[in-house]
């Protein structure tokens, strides 16, 4: 081994830390990966139980079809809004970044507050969680759905609050990219969400 | 305001807990007395509890490891005790609850706080450095993932004194660990520990993921990787793709015991079938994360003490590649009995018993390996060489239980026990120990003590054949496990023998304590001043023992599997080069530490109900991650000069070893 | 490691001269556990064609070519051998081709639901898993037995199991193959023993506290034995109706034996649905065969010898 090699090489991306974001892109993309096995866990659990009414409700008498279809059509946008925010973090426009980043929020709260709603009205007509089989595993998949896009609602506003004080560093830029990825995945989910629990549910 | 906790939760009317109890807390006493006696309390904090440097965090899971070792050991020595005594008319010294708080306990406590974190803290200290890599892909996230197998054990010690352990067995088979059938907060404790510790494991594996794909030297191809470095790989996409279906399982199971949810209850639609499938689709995988990597062990000390490259790398990549995909068929194995069809039980039945093919492809190559080689002794390889045979035996075994008829008798007995312990104790732990052994003096800087090594090993090995040949014969004398007390005298007598074996085991892990009392005392003469202490043939004996922060002055530049032997054949290696530069390396933080204990404290608050602390514990850990994302100042630089003189004391101690060989 | 082996060596033969009698899975009374001791023996003697060597050569390698030896031959760069990885690959791959033919094979004919085909009717028992005993139901003799369980030798016995609590497993390890029962489900079970005796019978799935005492008798006897204890049974002061079977369900240890002269018709029916799903919505009984089937994802035909 040569000293001219020795030199090039430690200029190079090999010292572990010359390329940060790639790492983490690639990270994230391992967790998301992880967080897929883990829905689909509970989409199986919902396909074995989730015909289990033990008497109690059926899917048929529970849900309000154009109701959901309203609360996919907000996060649906709030996937594109969230692309634009991309868009403009290319572009270095730290104004619409914050906007849409914003109005990205705005959709995932409403989406949130709709899937409350709901589950706060089923729990009041008594198609509670310890009901039956069925029911424990409608909660549990949509509730977790749920929990992942509230702690994207955190990281939004983490975010927002990033790009106000630190403006769009490479550091930020990254963040914000895996926070897509996250968004986009969420949507994917809800997708089948929509599709297993509700569509193949009043069908 | 503390939810169920009150004093009734301390076990006072249990002399026997309250021993283990009270001397627990006496240990703990001393060591913090000595602690401020020494004052250390500033070196701990900045050196080990602050610490994100891959090889400190390593050193704290083994340390971690050893220390739950003694309690599963204490806890199988209770058991064997009371099965030698408790035949016929004698009901032993253990009520049943007590028993069956122990061998759960057992259970959970060697899978997931002895071998876990033995293996990830090998793969700690070593993978960084066989790669040629300066850390693992995300430190902080290091420090976190051990801080949270931590706080999973310490609750699991906890048990001991306020409350009680599960009752369940360590796989906590529902309905038994219903709130029906399971009040208690033994099987809440159980929960926890378990999913507290598994998403740690789950960082980890994405850590090392990334660390092995992204971080290697240049010219390391996959293809190159040294096998310990294949394995741990296949081990991280077994891990990543395999807990979060844990995950998922024990949490379903707390819905069921928290919010009286309907997942694997007996009533309502619940459905127990599924837990059971649920959990060894994680608990199969698992016997290979922590297998792989010990294969991965066995094969850089075998290569190493004969003096010769591994025989068949590629089949060996191969064969670690085949096991990580089977291991996901299989796991209906562990319960052929459940009634399923023929059909479903043959495809399981054969699955398992392909992985016998690449299991049998390794043992073959670790013999071709010794082959015309030049085999030394050291302790290591003793550990090695008694796996081989021993595993092979312990593999039979396996395909009588992998065969459904034959498992339609043998499933749950101590047959089977005797079976995965044959796997687990010659398979895993064996190579944890070698690989211990190996590589402690990269680790610490000196050479373990061979002459108690070689006792320790013998301990071991004789106790285990001791231990569990009876339970096999056991096993074909119909007899079921974890009994408490049973009236067939024709058991009694393989019984007690399996006791004494128990007795020879803890003479071995007696002599382990005194090995390591022993070498560091004598750590002078012992050092390892060359770095290089075995002959070694991977990248990480290229370096000082113990390295310096950095790891590597320079990257290297691979050019073999065995990079650093053909360093040294070519003599590329130890050579001096022409200048340094500066180094980036991650900064210390409590932040990882803080965020064990807060999820302990959590796990805490949870399993006593006290709703108030759980929320504010998880507002913590939510604030830590908010903050500690946010922040960009997370390296400093190691100047040059710094770099130059940690070098220079490297060169003259190289030189010095020199003059006095 | 001699030392190991002679000690091995010596638990084999106290093994031996303590009596194979206690071996009970090398000494069956039933065709059920005589099929399953063959697969036993078969799986070890297949492999022991690889063990075998493979001791050979890990004593005899480490001896051999030891540093401390002076003159073995040394090849420091022999790494690879096509011939030699074909044969690492080929030998386990075509034992384990036999093994499977085997598990095949054994696999069919041992599936514990399969009626065993003697030209006898067979006897049907009703088991069910109580905390921590068993209920025997003999459906066509109105009688029941708890912690006993008695039945001819030499004619079939056909078995419908659930368990009242968690989940356990039923076992005679003379007679063969066991069984879960789990609550809300129904397994099957069909065993067969070929001469009067008394076999020790348990549960073999840990269930709690009083799991170590979950033990029965499985006597098998003459056909006129037989009926003389159905006899005997019928003359019992107590029946086992609903109340009763309430005062039974709760848990106790170490239960005595227990005989009852009648039983609530459909009792075991009634504690499947109990813990079963909705008439209405399902069907009352979720057998363990096709829901298992179905969490596995898997599309098979139901099997034939499947009758509810």
């Amino acid at each position: 081994m040569t000293t001219e090699t020795l030199t090039i090489e430690t200029s190079a991306a090999h010292d572990g830390h010359a390329d940060p974001t790639e790492l983490q892109i690639f990270g994230f993309w391992l967790y998301v990966l992880s967080d897929l096995v883990l829905f689909a866990t509970l989409f199986a659990t919902y396909a074995v139980l989730g015909r289990n009414y033990a008497g109690g409700p059926t899917p048929k008498e529970m849900f309000d079809l154009p109701y959901v279809f309203g609360e996919t059509v907000l996060l649906l946008f709030s996937s594109a809004t969230c692309g634009l925010a991309i868009l403009a973090v290319q572009a270095h426009r730290k104004d619409r970044v914050w906007i849409w980043l914003a109005i990205t929020f705005v959709l995932g709260l409403a989406f949130v507050g709709m899937e409350l709603r709901e589950f706060s009205q089923l729990i009041l007509e008594g198609h509670r969680p310890e009901r039956s089989a069925f029911l424990s595993s409608f909660f549990t998949l949509v509730g977790t759905h749920g929990a992942h896009v509230t702690a994207g609602l955190i990281w939004i506003m983490a975010m927002i609050m990033q790009v106000f004080t630190k403006g769009l560093t490479p550091a930020v830029q990254s963040r914000l990219l895996r926070f897509s990825l996250f968004w986009h995945f969420l949507d994917i989910v809800w997708v089948g969400v929509f599709t297993v629990v509700y569509l193949m549910g009043v069908m | 305001m503390l939810g169920k906790l009150s004093l009734s939760a301390i076990p006072l009317h249990d002399p026997i807990v309250m021993g283990a109890v009270s001397g627990s807390i006496l240990l703990g006493l001393v060591i913090l007395v000595l602690i401020t006696y020494f004052r250390l309390w500033k070196p701990l904090w900045t050196d080990w509890l602050t610490s994100v440097d891959h090889k400190k965090i390593g050193i704290m899971y083994i340390v971690l490891a050893l220390v739950m070792l003694l309690r599963g050991i204490s806890d199988a020595i209770m058991m064997r005790a009371q099965q030698a005594m408790a035949a016929g008319a004698s009901q032993g010294y253990l009520p049943a609850d007590h028993f069956n708080q122990i061998f759960s306990a057992h259970g959970t406590i060697m899978i997931i706080f002895v071998a876990m974190p033995f293996i990830v803290g090998l793969m700690n200290i070593v993978i960084p450095l066989q790669i040629g890599s300066r850390d693992v892909a995300y430190p902080y996230l290091n420090a976190v993932s051990f801080w949270l197998t931590a706080a999973g054990a310490v609750l699991v010690m906890v048990s001991l004194g306020l409350g009680e352990f599960s009752k369940a067995g360590w796989s906590g088979y529902a309905p038994l660990t219903e709130q029906q059938y399971s009040p208690g907060t033994g099987v809440d404790y159980w929960l926890w520990a378990f999913q507290i510790a598994g998403v740690g494991s789950l960082l980890t594996s994405i850590n090392f993921l990334v660390t092995i794909i992204k971080m290697r030297a240049p010219g390391m191809t996959l293809m190159r990787m040294p096998i310990f470095v294949w394995t741990s790989l296949c081990t991280a996409v077994l891990m990543v793709l395999s807990f979060p279906v844990l995950t998922a399982a024990l949490g379903l199971l707390t819905m069921d015991r928290y919010l009286g949810m309907h997942f694997f209850t007996n009533t309502l639609g619940g459905n127990m079938m599924l837990y059971a499938n649920l959990f060894w689709i994680w608990g199969h995988p698992e016997v290979y994360i922590v297998i792989l990597p010990a294969f991965g062990i066995y094969s850089e000390v075998v290569a190493t003490f004969s003096g010769k490259p591994l025989f068949g790398y590629t089949s060996m990549v191969w064969a670690t590649a085949a096991i990580m995909v089977l291991s996901f068929s299989v796991w209906v194995h562990h319960f052929f009995t459940m009634g399923a069809s023929p059909a479903v039980n043959i495809f399981f039945g054969i699955t398992t018993m392909i992985i016998a093919v690449p299991t049998g492809v390794k043992i073959f190559n670790w013999l071709f390996t010794m082959y015309r080689g030049r085999i030394r002794f050291a302790t290591p390889m003793y550990w090695t060489a008694a796996f081989i045979a021993t595993f092979a035996v312990g593999g039979m075994a396996g395909i009588l239980l992998a065969s459904p008829a034959s498992d339609y008798v043998l499933h749950n007995s101590l047959f089977l026990i005797a079976h995965f312990h044959n796997m687990l104790i010659p398979g895993a732990l064996f190579s944890y120990l070698a690989g211990f052994t190996y590589w402690f003096p990269k680790a610490m800087g000196f050479r373990l003590n061979e002459k108690w090594g070689r006792r320790a090993f013998f301990g071991w090995l004789i106790g285990f054949y001791l231990s569990f040949v009876p339970l096999y014969i056991l096993g074909i004398m119909g007899m079921p496990r974890r009994m408490v007390h049973y009236d067939n005298l024709a058991w009694h007598p393989y019984l007690i023998v399996a006791a004494v074996g128990a007795a020879v085991i803890t003479f071995g892990v007696a002599c382990q304590l005194i090995q390591l009392a022993v070498s560091i005392k004598e750590r002078h003469a012992a050092r390892d001043l060359t770095g290089d202490p075995w002959g070694g043939r991977t990248l990480e004996w290229a370096i000082a023992s113990p390295p310096p922060i950095y790891n590597f002055a320079h990257i290297p530049e691979i050019r073999d599997i065995d990079a650093f032997m053909e360093m040294k054949e070519n003599g590329a290696a130890y050579r001096r080069p022409e200048g340094y530069t500066d180094i980036h390396m991650p900064k210390n933080t409590g932040a990882g530490f803080i965020n064990g204990a807060l999820a302990f404290v959590f796990g805490f608050a949870m399993i006593w109900y006290i709703w108030w602390l759980a929320i504010l514990c998880a507002l913590g850990i939510l604030v830590i991650m908010i903050v500690r994302a946010a922040d960009d100042d997370t390296h400093y630089t190691v100047p040059a000069a710094e770099v130059a003189r940690i070098e220079n004391q490297r060169y003259q101690q190289l030189a010095s070893a020199a003059a006095s060989a | 490691m001699r030392f190991l082996g002679s000690g091995i060596a010596a638990l084999g033969v106290t093994a031996l001269l303590s009596g194979c009698d206690h071996l009970l899975l090398l000494n069956p009374k039933g065709p059920i556990g005589a099929e399953e001791r063959f697969v036993l023996i078969a799986a070890v003697v297949l492999m022991l064609i690889v063990v075998i060597p493979v001791a050979i050569m890990n004593i005899w390698f480490p001896w051999r070519y030891r540093a401390s030896r002076s003159g073995a031959a040394y090849s420091p760069k022999w790494a690879t051998s096509l011939k030699l990885e074909v044969v690492v690959w080929l030998v386990p791959a075509l034992i384990v081709t036999a093994l499977s033919i085997l598990v095949w094979d054994t696999t069919h004919r041992l599936d514990p639901y399969k009626p065993i085909d003697t030209g006898v009717k067979p006897v049907r028992i009703e088991a069910v898993s109580l905390d921590w005993k068993w209920l025997f139901i003999y459906p066509d003799f109105n009688i029941a037995a708890v912690n006993k369980l008695v039945f001819p030798a030499k004619v079939p016995l056909s078995f419908r199991l659930t368990s009242a609590s968690v989940m356990t497993s039923f076992f005679i390890p003379q007679l063969g193959s066991q069984i879960y029962a789990m609550g809300g489900m129904q397994t099957q079970l069909n065993l067969l023993a070929d001469e009067p005796g008394t076999y020790a019978g348990q549960n073999q799935q840990y269930s709690g506290e009083g799991y170590a005492g979950m033990n029965f008798k499985a006597i098998a006897t003459s056909r006129e034995a037989f009926e003389d204890w159905i006899a005997q049974a019928r003359q019992s002061p107590e029946t086992l109706d609903l109340a009763r079977y309430e005062q039974l369900e709760a848990p106790s240890e170490n239960a005595p034996v227990m005989l009852f002269s009648g039983v609530q018709p459909g009792l075991f029916d009634t504690v499947l649905v109990k813990y079963g799903m909705s008439m209405q919505t399902q069907p009352a009984v979720m057998n363990s065969r096709s829901h298992d089937m179905e969490s596995h994802g898997m599309q098979m035909k139901p099997n034939t010898s499947e009758k509810n």
